[in-house]
């Protein structure tokens, strides 16, 4: 399997607070790759580096070959990458067709006349509010496109976020503990929508605390504790592994 | 039917209207701004001294509107990297240089300003401009670059994350906010037919923000019902007049308590 995305030897600190140490690994083309730790093990910093909300103090991080390290946030969205937030961050103001559609319209966006363009053509065939209708459709909330989105529950404005995600067609999905705040019965329905994102050709890089959720979805596992990775690998190996059970599972569970 | 006096108000709040919507525009991407006056100003000036040397007034309009929104590029360089109370001190800062520039500038007049504009400046043009500017508002809601402003209004770090060119559509939204303010410069230089540089000062940008903030930017009809309020109130209810800046900062603060959205508030999302 080739790797879609490299993190090669990234280290994040935040004033005194080192939030990752010298972290590697790879994402492989069509997996479901998770990452998990305890809490403040950097997971979502990891995350944000990768999608380019913040930069790395050094390493690198590379897609599809190419290296990108410190890009803007809507160039790597343009490469591929698209993701969801941990607190959501859906957009006050615009329907929830609209937010989907902010995702889908990236894909057609090539710059001011483009915006011109859209401006004087609207509703052209196969635009951005059909690919964003599907993305609803996608993850079971093709009916609620004309609501607001402080009308929804945080479960559903989670599954908007997703959508809003998928909307842009990416290569490579980040999700922020999605599976957050959701009942027993809804995170079956998000492990169903997880596998169908994959099936659809989807990497699909997942940070999570939900251990269930994990260990059903996930073929990879990658382990942070502190900010350094402690283990990497399949699930099976990973659960048996010393270290992790020592620092995640054997106190959680 | 509209002459006279009533004629009059009619044009005054056309160029009230186009000054909302002159701040309506960066307001939906979250910029505030209280130079507005300032590129009412540059459009002023530059159309009286065009169509003072024979240019047509459609022309000078466009000439006065485009400068406006080069100088609101400009302005926006520096603005976009700012928020909240700095970017209102930054452009409070522009609409004072703008003034004080013109207040020293002798080309343009100096302290005894320009005058001796013909009155091109009729309620059809006036009317035409509005028309256009609405159905360009309300076009832009829907479309991508409006939907763009909204969410970096909302969030800029998540719109970011979904691909929205943040600096553009900041940009965007202060160059076209400036181009109107240009243009309703231009009308009124041709309606007043005598422009100083006081004319423009601080409390013609507090203007526009009054009718941007008491009409909401929920939707288009927002600015146009906050210039509304602002301009006719004082027209119908005489006795207002001199209790003038004394209401509105009442309403103000009434919108402020129960309606922070502005008197027309989303008309989709409140279903």
């Amino acid at each position: 399997m080739t790797a879609i995305l490299q993190v090669h030897e990234v280290s994040k600190r935040f004033g005194g607070f080192l939030a990752l140490s010298n972290v590697s690994c790879e994402v492989a083309e069509g997996r479901i790759h998770a990452v998990i730790g305890p809490n403040g093990a950097g997971k979502s910093t990891l995350l944000n580096i990768i999608s380019g909300v913040i930069s790395p103090t050094s390493g690198n991080v590379a897609f599809v070959g190419q290296e990108y390290t410190g890009g803007r946030p809507d160039t790597i969205h343009g490469m591929g990458i698209a993701r969801n937030f941990q607190h959501v961050r859906l957009f006050k103001g615009l329907s929830v067709l609209e937010n989907v559609m902010i995702g889908s319209d990236a894909q057609t966006n090539a710059g001011t006349w483009s915006d011109v363009v859209d401006f004087v053509l609207p509703f052209r065939p196969g635009d951005a509010a059909t690919q964003a209708h599907e993305a609803l459709q996608f993850v079971g909330m093709g009916k609620q496109g004309n609501r607001a989105i402080d009308q929804l529950t945080l479960v559903d404005q989670r599954r908007v976020e997703i959508a809003r995600a998928l909307a842009s067609r990416p290569r490579l999905l980040l999700l922020d503990e999605p599976a957050g705040g959701m009942s027993p019965s809804e995170v079956q329905d998000l492990t169903g929508v997880v596998r169908h994102i994959q099936r659809a050709g989807v990497t699909v890089l997942l940070v999570e605390h939900h251990m269930r959720f994990v260990m059903t979805l996930a073929e990879w596992i990658t382990v942070l504790d502190a900010g350094r990775v402690i283990a990497d690998g399949v699930p099976e190996t990973v659960r048996r592994d010393p270290a992790v059970i020592s620092a995640y599972i054997g106190t959680s569970a | 039917m509209f002459e006279g006096y009533w004629g009059s108000v009619a044009i005054f709040f056309g160029i009230n209207v186009l000054m909302a919507f002159s701040l309506y525009f960066p307001m939906t991407a979250g910029l505030i701004s209280l130079g507005q006056g300032g590129f009412m100003a540059i459009g002023a000036y530059a159309s009286a001294v065009l169509t003072k040397s024979g240019m047509p007034f459609w022309i000078a309009v466009g000439i006065g509107g485009l400068l406006a929104a080069l100088s609101g590029i400009v302005v926006g360089i520096p603005a976009i990297r700012i928020r909240g109370i700095y970017l209102i001190i930054l452009t409070l800062g522009f609409g004072e240089i703008v003034r004080v520039f013109f207040l020293n500038f002798a080309f343009t007049g100096g302290a005894s300003g320009i005058g001796g504009m013909a009155p091109y400046t009729n309620l059809a043009w006036v009317a035409s401009a509005c028309l256009l500017t609405s159905l360009v508002a309300w076009r832009h809601r829907y479309a991508r670059m409006g939907r763009a402003m909204i969410a970096v209004h909302a969030d800029e770090v998540a719109a970011q994350a979904m691909g929205v060119n943040v600096v553009r559509a900041k940009l965007t939204a202060f160059a076209v906010g400036a181009f109107i303010a240009g243009v309703a410069g231009a009308f009124y230089a041709h309606y007043t037919l005598f422009i100083d540089s006081a004319q423009f000062g601080f409390l013609r940008s507090a203007d526009a923000f009054l009718f941007v903030v008491l009409g909401g930017i929920a939707n288009p009809l927002g600015p146009i019902a906050g210039a509304a309020v602002v301009t006719l109130t004082p027209e119908i209810f005489r006795f207002l007049q001199d209790w003038r800046m004394t209401f509105f900062g009442a309403l103000l603060i009434a919108v402020a308590l129960w309606r922070p959205d502005g008197l027309v508030t989303a008309i989709r999302t409140r279903q």
